[in-house]
């Protein structure tokens, strides 16, 4: 092995390293799990119940307000778009704050750094995979089958996981360099909750401000969500679906470039 | 021969230094702040504005050595003299601002013991975590685990969550880990001062292994003695520039000579005294426990503050006060050594030249540079007063004993102090 370096080379070997410390990225997804789970009484019961008491404080908003219900049972409409949303605002948090929880590993021990806010979007995903049964154990207990829409789940999967990746690299990197961003992420995710269709339809929304609405890549994914899990019974819009995909693809290659670009300076400002 | 193993060539490393800003991370809001106020400024005084106060710092400048096979390269120089930020670019956790390193093998380093370990895992979650975040797959971790264990001798907490081991085992288990990495080129910081003396001897014994398997080593470290016992060529570091680079000795040889003035600070010519001179300041050395020279002291670490007298009546004295102020560099008292504190003003010095040696186990001061002032008395009557008398320097230790270094901006002083947890 020959390893050169030198001013602005460190990417030479970088994807490389990358897989070669693919294990890295298992153990550190691993350990915030482990943590978390030896640290709190109820542990995995909080996977649950997050999405459990969102579900149901929205599903009593929709009564109270009287949103038409359609031909869906409401708590499934919005459990099904609690499940991708909540994935998200967990990856964004924990990976925008991932470096930062880091410093020690960061100043001293070299590894691809992009590892620490993967890392953190995968701790996410378990916790995500964990409300899919919640998820199924509500659609058994409302006799609701699934349709062959089922299969396109993984595809909206992979979005929200790419999406929050891209943009929690790009916070992650912004949160070294600007503390001010730890602050910015809970409000992002505040507002998100509100502009995302998660109370609501997307079919509530008027049309004239459709433009507007779908710059939201939430839109497209969480309407992807509730069309393949709710058998068709939803309509979603090929207009936000094709924003959803295009923003999603521009956050992650925006994210990866510029947490690379910032990433050589981590240990020296961190 | 072969192609050197490690070869650095005109490594440099400059760090920008912003002034008037306390904080190491920036705020959105001062950058935005700053950007407002700009214009306006630019508006008021008819000019553009001035580059803000930032200041090029070269933390290393023409760095050029190699390493060849199986060679053990000490570092050494004093606080700030780049070795840290050497052995960061070595181990690419930082880059180069110029330069080139060549590592023909595969680099293990080792800046810190226990880097990752999380105390609420078990003895044996963490030795997989650690040893994954050193660079070790989990096929080497699982086939090394029964060895790594032995040599901490933790067997009985495997399944105990680290943050009911005791310092020294927690040390242990870290060092353990590390120990067992098998890269050709190994970089190691200080990691040997931690732990018991048994243990150090276990951890050198275990270098020492390593350096003997032919294995190329680079190793950082104030403890002169460990650096002269274990490396066969040292490079001194001075001012991030290489002042000498050859045979451990000679390398030593130059360090310790650099640092005489600290080592032996003589006020033989010093008028700037108070007193009646019955008694008088010679000279001052900072010394280790078995009292050979130090070039500064090391937080944590036992020393003896050895300060020579001169007797000038001709004849004993009786009842001499000595004390030894000691100022940081913002100006503060710190602390003072005195004899009306430890066991008391001597009855009787006699004539001529005599030693006092202020003995100081584990050393409370934190890094830093300090200032001594020199004070004695006999009879109640001043005899010499030295303001300030000379400084001298303490360097980052394992002060408590886990690794973990107190560093320059923990405060003015470590403090002894246990932390539980009740639920």
């Amino acid at each position: 092995m020959h390893l050169v370096i030198e001013p602005g080379l460190a990417s030479a070997n970088y994807w490389r390293d990358l897989w070669r410390y693919r294990e890295l990225l298992y153990f550190l997804a691993w350990r915030d799990l482990a943590v978390r789970y030896k640290q709190t009484a109820i542990g995995v019961v909080w996977a649950l119940l997050r999405p459990a008491l969102t579900m149901v404080v929205f599903v009593l908003f929709r009564r109270l307000v009287g949103i038409d219900r359609g031909g869906v049972p409401d708590a499934l409409l919005v459990l099904a778009a609690v499940l991708p949303w909540q994935f998200f605002a967990n990856a964004l948090s924990e990976s925008s704050a991932s470096l930062i929880n880091n410093t020690n590993l960061i100043s001293k021990v070299y590894f691809p750094r992009l590892i620490v806010p993967i890392a953190a979007v995968f701790t996410a995903f378990v916790d995500f995979l964990i409300t899919v049964g919640l998820l199924a154990v509500v659609m058994a207990w409302q006799g609701f089958a699934p349709g062959w829409t089922l299969l396109a789940l993984p595809l909206f999967v992979a979005l929200t996981f790419v999406l929050s990746t891209g943009l929690g690299l790009f916070l992650a990197a912004l949160n070294v360099e600007y503390r001010d961003f730890r602050y910015v992420v809970p409000f992002v995710i505040q507002v998100g909750l509100f502009i995302s269709p998660i109370a609501f339809s997307s079919a509530n929304v008027p049309e004239r401000w459709h433009g507007l609405y779908f710059l939201n890549p939430m839109v497209g994914i969480i309407d992807g969500f509730r069309w393949s899990i709710l058998g068709g019974r939803t309509p979603i819009d090929p207009a936000s679906l094709g924003s959803s995909i295009a923003i999603t693809a521009a956050a992650a290659v925006a994210g990866v470039w510029y947490f690379r670009r910032m990433e050589r300076h981590f240990a020296d400002v961190i | 021969m072969s192609a050197p193993l490690i070869s650095v060539d005109g490594l440099g490393k400059r760090y920008r230094i912003r002034h008037e800003q306390a904080q190491r991370y920036t705020a959105l809001r001062d950058v935005i702040a700053q950007k407002a106020a700009a214009p306006l400024r630019w508006f008021r005084s008819g000019a553009p504005p001035a580059a803000p106060a930032e200041e090029d710092f070269w933390a290393l400048k023409d760095v050029a050595f190699t390493v060849r096979e199986g060679e053990v390269l000490g570092i050494i120089g004093r606080n700030g003299a780049g070795k840290s930020t050497l052995l960061k670019i070595l181990s690419r956790i930082t880059e180069p601002t110029e330069g080139r390193v060549v590592l023909r093998g595969r680099a293990a380093s080792l800046l810190e013991v226990g880097t990752g370990f999380h105390p609420e895992l078990t003895g044996r979650e963490n030795i997989f975590l650690n040893g994954s975040i050193l660079g070790m797959s989990r096929a080497e971790i699982t086939a090394k685990f029964d060895e790594i264990v032995a040599f901490a001798g933790t067997e009985r907490f495997l399944d105990t969550p680290v943050k009911r081991y005791s310092s020294g085992m927690y040390v242990r288990l870290a060092f353990a880990v590390a120990a067992h990495l098998e890269p050709e080129i190994l970089i190691i910081d200080e990691v040997l001062a931690v732990g018991d003396a048994e243990f150090q001897q276990k951890c050198l014994g275990k270098m020492g292994e390593v350096a003997r398997s032919g294995r190329t080593v680079l190793f950082v470290s104030h403890q002169l003695a460990t650096v002269e016992n274990l490396c066969h060529t040292g490079l001194l570091l001075d001012g991030g520039r290489v002042q000498t680079i050859g045979a451990v000795r000679d390398v030593i040889a130059a360090y310790s000579a650099g640092s005489a003035p600290l080592t032996r600070e003589s006020f033989a010519t010093r008028a700037d005294r108070r007193g009646n001179g019955a008694i008088r300041f010679v000279d001052a050395a900072v010394l280790d426990a078995e009292k050979r020279p130090r070039g500064a002291f090391v937080s944590g670490a036992s020393s003896v503050f050895e300060l020579r007298l001169q007797n000038t009546t001709g004849e004993p004295v009786r009842a001499v006060h000595v004390s030894v102020g000691i100022e940081n560099a913002m100006g503060q008292r710190v602390t003072t050594w005195s004899t009306s504190y430890a066991g008391g003003d001597f009855r009787s010095v006699p004539s001529g030249e005599f030693v006092v040696d202020i003995h100081l186990p584990r050393l409370a001061l934190l890094p830093g540079s300090y200032q001594y002032y020199l004070f004695t008395t006999v009879n109640g009557d001043v005899a010499d007063w030295l303001l300030p008398a000379g400084s001298f320097e303490v360097e980052a230790g394992d002060y408590y004993g886990t690794g973990q270094l107190p560093g320059p901006r923990d405060g003015i002083f470590i403090s002894d102090h246990a932390i539980t947890l009740t639920h």
